[in-house]
């Protein structure tokens, strides 16, 4: 596969004009919704005249389409904000092109980023890039797709509940989600502030640590962001690493489980110390986080409302009309669904018995995280209990659709690092994923294990 | 189990600023109806004496100066976004 280094000998012009010919090849996949190209050869050129130089300098890339990036459309994949022109570019985009990196064009992804299949999208489900039959995986699909694809080395998503690290899963390749407030979320659209990271799609570890090492760091216009704390690891000796048993139970498919198992019994060889670990209160994470994140999201999307920007519903009389049909019109049924839950659960009479409780049970999760952390280096198990699920097959239910997403939304809900490192295949050839987890700012030391485990 | 109605489900569209097609408004039912379902599996947590977390890692207010930053975007761009438009005002229908 191809990795950031290919681009060293080669002109910036052929690697994107490159990538945009693997695009048009590409089509039947529908990854992008967009492409930046007027931009990106403008750019491009810029590099080979030696005008933008850094560590990225020519090395294309994609980005979500739910980031502000001057070149194209910003939609979330959402009608409301069709045609909507960033007035601004989002902060992770700017640090990624101050390195000479070249945005080629943006990603489908579930509405919003509210989904866990890309199915969710208004313009169009991505399919898998291994088996056009499946899904992609989400809410990122299209950015995993792209860097499955080898169409370009590295892909920017963002990661709520397991945004990122599914479909990389899904999709055999690399996926992070750092720490709560590594890299700052200016400019990019905003789903459920508590949880919302920004990650990235590499085929390689040492790639996506390099790409997160550029992202990271404070940005006044994120008040949430850390200061930089993702410097290069030497990787640790003989770690101690659990395996969280309860992601390990009958109802996760046998050959995910294989998987993960072989992971393990190849850390071991490699030195580390591998334990099974409990940690009861994961069982609670989906039901905590379809609380919270629907609360966030209807709050984060009020903005939305067909004045300032996006689409107005034509011929309405009255403001409260305007509204009502600019967001119906606008928004998919997904984003109804989690909205009108948020507007539930803040509700007086049951803010106590949902939205708080939910928020007590994030405390109790966080201190089994905690309690394992004082021994454990890192803890692993799978991504998701199945590999890529067939194109329609969860959509008609939104329960088990949420339910798909249990081994992910934990470490969202405590805001600790989690990546997803491919683990083989099934039978059937398609991608299984690991997934490692550890304490907050442990974010390159887990990539640099993932990279002492991978081939060649 | 929590009970949804027809009537709920219009309330909490309306609370949302969303106006929903008949269909709609029935298939939201049976969903929201089943997620709540779902999710009221965390009352059988004993969380008393324990605390919520809001944040996750410790930040409590962070302030910056009450000053005017430039962030490049001016009036003329921002504006342009605006669906309908006069020369220097956003159009809305009549408020009051």
């Amino acid at each position: 596969m191809v990795k950031i280094s290919d681009y060293n000998d080669i002109s910036a012009v052929e690697a994107v004009q490159q990538a945009l010919d693997k695009v048009a090849a590409s089509e039947s996949y529908h990854a992008l919704l967009s492409l930046t190209k007027e931009r990106a050869l403008e750019r491009a050129a810029a590099v080979d005249a030696g005008e933008i130089t850094g560590k990225l300098a020519g090395v294309p890339f994609v980005v979500k389409d739910n980031f502000l990036a001057f070149g194209a459309p910003t939609t979330a994949a959402s009608k409301i904000l069709e045609n909507f022109q960033a007035p601004l570019q989002a902060t992770a985009v700017e640090r990624l092109e101050a390195e000479g990196a070249i945005c080629i064009g943006k990603a489908n992804l579930d509405a919003f980023a509210h989904g866990g299949s890309t199915e969710n999208s208004a313009y169009g489900v991505t399919k898998n890039a291994i088996d056009q039959t499946r899904v992609a995986g989400g809410s990122s699909g299209g950015s995993a797709v792209v860097t499955a694809l080898d169409i370009v080395p590295f892909a920017l998503g963002t990661d709520t509940g397991g945004s990122i690290r599914q479909p990389a899963s899904f999709n055999g390749v690399v996926g992070v989600k750092p720490t709560y407030g590594t890299v700052s979320r200016y400019g990019v659209v905003a789903m459920a502030s508590s949880t919302d990271t920004i990650g990235t799609f590499a085929t390689t570890a040492d790639d996506a640590s390099l790409v997160m090492a550029i992202m990271a760091g404070k940005d006044e216009r994120d008040m949430t962001t850390l200061p930089d704390f993702f410097g290069a690891e030497v990787l640790k000796p003989a770690q101690k690493i659990g395996i969280i048993r309860e992601f390990m139970s009958d109802d996760v498919d046998e050959e995910v489980r294989d998987r993960v198992i072989e992971y393990a019994e190849k850390l071991k060889t490699a030195g580390h110390i591998v334990e099974e670990v409990n940690l009861p209160m994961i069982k609670y994470g989906v039901g905590m986080y379809y609380i919270i994140v629907p609360a966030e999201i209807s709050s984060n999307l009020a903005r939305y409302d067909g004045i300032r920007y996006g689409v107005r519903a034509q011929n309405v009389q009255t403001l409260a009309e305007l509204y009502g049909r600019s967001r119906d019109e606008g928004f998919v049924t997904e984003n109804k669904r989690r909205i009108m839950i948020g507007s539930y659960v803040l509700s007086s009479g049951y803010f106590d018995a949902y939205y708080q409780q939910a928020q007590k049970a994030r405390t109790l999760l966080i201190n089994e995280f905690n309690a394992l952390f004082e021994t454990y280096d890192a803890l692993i198990g799978p991504v998701s209990p199945t590999p890529a699920f067939r194109i329609g097959e969860n959509a008609e239910d939104p329960v088990k659709m949420y339910l798909a997403d249990i081994m992910t939304v934990s470490a969202s809900l405590a805001g600790v690092p989690a990546i997803s490192v491919p683990a083989g295949t099934t039978s059937d050839g398609l991608p299984v994923g690991v997934q490692i987890i550890g304490q907050q700012k442990s974010d390159a030391q887990l990539l640099a294990l993932a990279s002492s485990q991978e081939e060649n | 189990m929590t009970q949804i109605s027809r009537d709920d489900v219009q309330h909490l569209a309306q609370l949302s600023s969303l106006q929903l097609a008949d269909d709609e408004t029935d298939s939201l039912q049976t969903d929201i109806e089943n997620i709540l379902g779902y999710v009221e599996q965390l009352s059988q947590l004993d969380t008393s004496g324990i605390e919520p977390t809001y944040q996750v890692t410790g930040l409590t207010n962070v302030w910056r100066d009450d000053s005017v930053i430039d962030y490049g975007v001016t009036r003329e761009t921002l504006l342009a976004l605006a669906p309908e438009k006069t020369t220097d005002s956003v159009k809305v229908p009549k408020v009051l």
